[in-house]
C-alpha cells in the first residue's frame, strides 16, 4: 500500500481531511438550508393540518375559506409561504407552496396546469440565475418535493390523480400520501396501499423512490429503511390540536369513540413521513431535484432553444453563454449551423455599414 | 259518509297514524263491529307511533277492547259510529299488498353508498351485493344501475329498489354529470304518467318512481363543492333529496357541527330545498317535527355491515386502532337518526311528496307541452283522481300557481 508521505514524516500518517465533513458541515450550518415543499391535492383532506403538524407551525392561521359559490368561479392558485425554522443552531427557511383550487371545480381539465407552470417558472428563474454573471447569491426557488394528497374514500386512484401524477413526474418528486387515514380501518388501509401501488405500477407513475442504504449501513437502519419503502403511500392523519393521552400532551384528534394520535406509529404513518422528509430523506430529495429534474428540464430548454434559432432563421439575442456540456454530433452540427448564420449576418451587416458610409459621403 | 282525508294515511309499518277528520263527532247508530273505543280527534288530535310500534301489535290492540290510554271507555256508547276502523281495514289491505320504495344513492365512488344501504336495511341490498365479483373500477360515464329486492319483516313486505349511480362526480370533467340522473328520474315519471292515462289500465300501476335521493357529500369539513350545489339545485326540484355526511368517522364532533352549519347555510343561500320541505308542511305539528329535522340536517352518517361485540352485545360497527365506532349509538354518529327519517317515520311521507307534488308537477308539465304539441292528445286529459287534487289545495303553501289552474280545469271537465 503506498502512503502519500507528507513532510512530516516522524509525525503519525494522518493528514486530516478526515475534519473535512466537520468543515462542511459548519459551513452549512452557518449558511441555512432552505427547502420548498409543493402540497396539492383537493380542499378539505387535511393538507394545511397536515404541514402545521409536520413543522409544528401555523402557517394559515388568518385563512379565509372560500364558500361553494365563490368557489364556482375560482381558478387553481398558487400561494407561498416562508417560515424560518431553527433546530439546535441549524436553520431552515421552508416555504411552503400551497394549491387552493385545484381538483375542486366541476370541471378540473387541466387543473394541474398552473402547477406544473410555476414548477417550470422556478426551473427556469434559477437557469436564469445559473447562467448569469454574478451567481453569488442564488436563491434557490425550485420545488424539492411535492406531497400529493390522495383522498381515502376511493378505491384507488381517480382520473384526476393519475393525470396530475403523470404530468409532474418528470419535474418534481412526487410523494403520494393517503389522506385523513383516520376514517380507515387498519384493513382498508392495507387494502388501499396495496390497490394504489398496484394502480402506480400499472400506469407507469414515477413516484419518488427512496434510495437504496448502502450496505455498509448497520442492521437497524437497513430494517428502518425496509420498513419505510413497505408502507408506501403513507397514511397520515394531521392534527392543530392537543389532547391529553394518559397524562401527556399530543397531537391528536378527540372522537367519541376515542383518541387518534398522530405521532403514534399504530395509528398512522405520520411519524414514518416526518422522518423520511425531514430527519433522513430531506437532502437526497434536494439532491434528486438537482440532479435529475433540473437537469432533464435544463437539457429541454436548451435543445428548445437551439431548435428555435434553428427554425425561425434568426439571431439570438445575447442570451447567457451556458457552458456547454460535452457536445454530441448533433449539437455540434447545431453550433456550426449557428456560426454559420453569424457570420452571415455579419456580412449583411458590414455591407450595410459600408452603404450608409458610402451615401454620408 | 264522506271522510275529508286531509293529511296521510299511514300505510308503512311503523310510521305515524295520523288522521285527521274534519267535523265533529257523528251521532249515529252504534257500530256491529264491537269496537268500543271513540276517539276523539279533531283538528290536531293524532297518533304518532315512532319506532316502537308495529303492525301486529296495533291489530292485537284492536281486537279484545281495552279502552286507550287517555280516552273514555264506551261501552254501549250511542254516539259511536266506528269510522277509525277504516284505519284497520287500511292496514290489513296494505299488508297484503306490501309496499314499493325506490331509494337513489348518489355520491363520488367510494363514499360508502352500497354499505349505508346494507345498514340501512340490514341486508345485502346495495349493487356490490349483487354482483359476483365486483370490480371497482370508475366507469367513463355515469351508469344508473337499479337493484331490486323483496324484503320481509313482522309480516310486513316491502319491494325496495337500490338506485345505484357509479362514476358520478369521478372523472376529471363532471360537467352535466347530473343530466343522465334528471333524465332517468323523469323517465320513471314519464313511465307511470303513460300507465296513468292508459285506457285499459292496471289496478295497481307499478311505482317506479324515485321517491327519495340521498346525496353523499364528502367530509371535508369546509363547505359543499360546487358539484354538490350544481347537482342538489337542480335535482331538489324533482325529487326528494336528503343530504348526508358521508364517512362522517373522520370528523371529530366539533368539526362536525360547524360542517353542517356551513352546509346549511349554502343550501339556504342557494335556494337549494332539501327534504322535508318547509313548504310542504301541513300543520304546526308537522312543522315542529320537521323543524327539529330541519335543525339536524345533512345527517352525519357512518355504515358498516360487520358486527363486533361491545360490551357483550353485537353491534354494527367499524374497528380501529383507537377505538370502535358503533352504528347505530347516536353519540358516535346520526345514522339512526337518518333510518328513522327515511323508514320508520317519514317514509310515507317522502312517497306522498314524490307522488303528489314532484309526480304533479312533471305531470302538468307534460300536458302544457302537449296541449301545445303533438304527444298526448289533449282529449286524453286524465280523469284525474279527484282525491289528489283536493288534497292539494288544502295544502299549505300551496302548489304553483300553474297547477291550481290545471286543476281547476279539470274540475271544470268532470
Amino acid at each position: 500500500m503506498t502512503h502519500f508521505r507528507p513532510w512530516n514524516l516522524l509525525e503519525k500518517e494522518y493528514v486530516g481531511f478526515a475534519t473535512l465533513p466537520n468543515q462542511v458541515h459548519r459551513k452549512s450550518v452557518k449558511k441555512g438550508f432552505d427547502f420548498t415543499l409543493l402540497v396539492a391535492g383537493e380542499s378539505g383532506l387535511g393538507k394545511s393540518t397536515l404541514v402545521n403538524s409536520l413543522f409544528l407551525t401555523d402557517l394559515h392561521k388568518d385563512r379565509k375559506l372560500l364558500n361553494a359559490e365563490e368557489r364556482i368561479s375560482q381558478t387553481v392558485e398558487i400561494t407561498k409561504h416562508t417560515v424560518d425554522i431553527e433546530e439546535k443552531g441549524v436553520k431552515l427557511k421552508l416555504t411552503i407552496v400551497d394549491t387552493p383550487g385545484f381538483g375542486d371545480a366541476v370541471n378540473n381539465t387541466e387543473c394541474w396546469r398552473t402547477i406544473e407552470g410555476y414548477i417550470d417558472h422556478q426551473f427556469e428563474q434559477y437557469f436564469r440565475d445559473e447562467s448569469g454573471l454574478n451567481r453569488k447569491n442564488i436563491q434557490d426557488n425550485r420545488v424539492h418535493c411535492c406531497l400529493y394528497f390522495i383522498p381515502p374514500f376511493g378505491h384507488g386512484l381517480r382520473p384526476v390523480d393519475i393525470e396530475f401524477m403523470k404530468a409532474l413526474q418528470e419535474k418534481v418528486n412526487v410523494v403520494p400520501l393517503i389522506s385523513k387515514a383516520d376514517c380507515l380501518t387498519p384493513g382498508e388501509i392495507k387494502k388501499l396501499k396495496e390497490r394504489l401501488r398496484e394502480e402506480i405500477d400499472k400506469y407507469g407513475i414515477k413516484i419518488y423512490q427512496f434510495p437504496d442504504c448502502d450496505s455498509d449501513e448497520d442492521e437497524e437502519f437497513k430494517q428502518k429503511d425496509k420498513e419505510l419503502k413497505e408502507s408506501t403511500p403513507f397514511a397520515v392523519i394531521g392534527s392543530n390540536a392537543v389532547v391529553e393521552v394518559k397524562g401527556q400532551r399530543v397531537r391528536g384528534r378527540l372522537y367519541p369513540w376515542g383518541i387518534v394520535e398522530v405521532e403514534n406509529q399504530a395509528h398512522c404513518d405520520f411519524v414514518k413521513l416526518r422522518t423520511m422528509l425531514i430527519r433522513t430523506h430531506m437532502n437526497d430529495l434536494k439532491e434528486v431535484t438537482c440532479d435529475v429534474h433540473y437537469e432533464n428540464f435544463r437539457a429541454q430548454c436548451i435543445q428548445t432553444m437551439t431548435s428555435k434559432v434553428n427554425a425561425e432563421n434568426r439571431v439570438e439575442s445575447p442570451i447567457p453563454l451556458f457552458p456547454m456540456p460535452t457536445p454530441d454530433a448533433d449539437t455540434e452540427k447545431l453550433i456550426k449551423m449557428k456560426d454559420e448564420e453569424l457570420r452571415r449576418m455579419q456580412q449583411m451587416l458590414q455591407k450595410m455599414q459600408q452603404q450608409m458610409h458610402e451615401q454620408d459621403l | 259518509m264522506t271522510v275529508c282525508g286531509r293529511g296521510q294515511w299511514s300505510s308503512s309499518a311503523a310510521g305515524p297514524a295520523v288522521a285527521v277528520i274534519e267535523g265533529g263527532r257523528r251521532r249515529g247508530k252504534e257500530e256491529k263491529e264491537g269496537k268500543e273505543r271513540q276517539e276523539h280527534r279533531e283538528g290536531l288530535g293524532s297518533e304518532v307511533n315512532p319506532s316502537h310500534s308495529n303492525m301486529t301489535d296495533s291489530a292485537k290492540l284492536h281486537q279484545p277492547h281495552p279502552p286507550p290510554k287517555g280516552e273514555r271507555s264506551h261501552a254501549g256508547d250511542f254516539s259511536y259510529v266506528g269510522i277509525d276502523a277504516i284505519l284497520e281495514q287500511m292496514r290489513r289491505k296494505a299488508m297484503k299488498q306490501g309496499f314499493e320504495l325506490n331509494i337513489m344513492v348518489v355520491g363520488q365512488s367510494g363514499l360508502g353508498k352500497s354499505t349505508l344501504m346494507n345498514t340501512l336495511f340490514k341486508s345485502k341490498v346495495s349493487r356490490k351485493s349483487a354482483q359476483p365479483n365486483p370490480e371497482e373500477k370508475i366507469p367513463q360515464t355515469i351508469e344508473i344501475k337499479s337493484i331490486s329486492h323483496d324484503i320481509e319483516e313482522k309480516g310486513v313486505r316491502m319491494k325496495l329498489a337500490v338506485i345505484d349511480t357509479p362514476g358520478f362526480g369521478d372523472q376529471i370533467n363532471n360537467e352535466n354529470c347530473w343530466k343522465p340522473i334528471m333524465k332517468f328520474i323523469n323517465d320513471q315519471y314519464e313511465a307511470y304518467l303513460q300507465e296513468e292515462i292508459n285506457i285499459d289500465r292496471k289496478k295497481r300501476i307499478p311505482d317506479s318512481r324515485v321517491h327519495c335521493c340521498i346525496y353523499f357529500i364528502p367530509p371535508t369539513g369546509h363547505c359543499l363543492r360546487p358539484l354538490d350545489v350544481e347537482f342538489m339545485r337542480r335535482l331538489s326540484k324533482v325529487v326528494n333529496i336528503v343530504p348526508v355526511i358521508a364517512k362522517a368517522d373522520t370528523l371529530t364532533l366539533e368539526e362536525r357541527d360547524d360542517f353542517k352549519q356551513t352546509i346549511r347555510e349554502e343550501l339556504r343561500a342557494n335556494g337549494i330545498d332539501v327534504y322535508p320541505q318547509k313548504e310542504f308542511d301541513e300543520d304546526a305539528e308537522d312543522r315542529l317535527i320537521n323543524d327539529k329535522i330541519r335543525e339536524m340536517i345533512p345527517f352525519a352518517v357512518v355504515g358498516s355491515d360487520q358486527e363486533y361485540q361491545v360490551n357483550g352485545k353485537k353491534i354494527l360497527g367499524r374497528k380501529t386502532k383507537w377505538g370502535t365506532i358503533e352504528v347505530e349509538n347516536i353519540a358516535h354518529c346520526e345514522f339512526a337518526y337518518l333510518r328513522d327519517l327515511l323508514i320508520r317515520t317519514h317514509m310515507q311521507n317522502i312517497k306522498d311528496i314524490t307522488g303528489s307534488i314532484h309526480y304533479e308537477m312533471y305531470r302538468v308539465r307534460r300536458l302544457n307541452e302537449s296541449n301545445a304539441g303533438p304527444g298526448l292528445a289533449p282529449g286524453q286529459a286524465p280523469t284525474l283522481v279527484p282525491a289528489h287534487t283536493n288534497g292539494q289545495t288544502k295544502v299549505n303553501g300551496g302548489p304553483p300557481n300553474g297547477m291550481a289552474a290545471q286543476c281547476e280545469v279539470l274540475t271544470h271537465e268532470m
